[in-house]
């Protein structure tokens, strides 16, 4: 599932239009633990989390994850925008809780496992 | 010494937990630069990166010294903070002794000192309480 069609499905709205939005997408982790994002995701996925801080981005950056989604309707200040924006990265936001997104995308298809 | 090798050096400011990693961040961009394979580029940054998290977290930062040679990529975060009492209780998944305030941003699980463990080829630490920490970091690039 590309990007694009995860901002619909998700009713996301687009904070930075980075370098992926037509990434396919197979799996994705939902975290708010940045370690337990670097212990356990091998693979390129897309990140969800509730996190807002720039230490989310950083962490992408290291992992290579090149899309997030921030859940819950958190909206991250302009400092970490702008991070992303250096580093490629698109990022979501949606107003659905965590486990609804996850529900959602897995639903949709996204079942690859990350780990 | 090699002489082919590339040395680099940053210090690690330990005022601004929101902003660590620009470190990390700047070797990552050279090891790509020098071609590094993909793998090995992410193993290292995120060990290292981690690394200069506890450094900020634990210790009000330090200085990093990176060395890469066409073998290997090899990291040394120092720092003068409290230093580890017990670095084998350290090294278990899970322990911390991380503030609430590092909790909340998404670190302090326990999981910096395994998760280095789990991506370099060697690690050592040589910690001494009121002294500091040396942790350095292996990445065999072969």
């Amino acid at each position: 599932m590309k990007v694009r069609d995860i901002i619909r499905l998700l009713d996301a709205e687009l904070l930075v239009e980075g370098n992926y939005l037509d990434m396919d997408v197979h799996s994705a982790c939902g975290s708010d633990l940045m370690s337990d994002v670097m212990a356990f995701v091998k693979e390129n996925v897309l990140l969800l989390t509730g996190l807002i801080n720039p230490q989310v981005v950083r962490t992408a950056e290291m992992m290579d994850i090149k899309v997030i989604v921030f859940v819950r309707g958190k909206h991250p200040g302009q400092s970490v925008l702008d991070l992303a924006m250096e580093k490629g990265i698109t990022v979501l936001k949606t107003n659905h809780p965590m486990f609804i997104a996850c529900g959602k995308l897995y639903s949709a298809g996204v079942t690859g496992r990350g780990v | 010494m090699d002489i082919n090798s590339i040395r680099l050096h940053y210090e690690i400011p330990g005022d601004d937990f929101t902003i660590a990693g620009e470190a990390s961040s700047n070797v990552k961009k050279m090891l790509n630069q020098l071609g590094i394979a993909p793998d090995i580029v992410k193993k290292t940054s995120i060990a290292m990166y981690e690394a200069e998290i506890n450094a900020v977290i634990h210790a009000g930062g330090g200085e990093a010294n990176i060395e890469i040679t066409g073998e290997k990529i090899t990291i040394v975060i120092k720092d003068n903070g409290p230093g580890i009492p017990d670095v084998e209780l350290a090294m278990q998944e899970g322990y911390s002794t991380a503030s609430d305030y590092v909790r909340e941003l998404g670190f302090g699980a326990g999981m910096g000192l395994p998760n280095i463990k789990r991506y370099s080829d060697k690690l050592d630490i040589q910690t001494e309480v009121g002294k500091g920490t040396v942790v350095t970091i292996v990445v065999n690039i072969n």
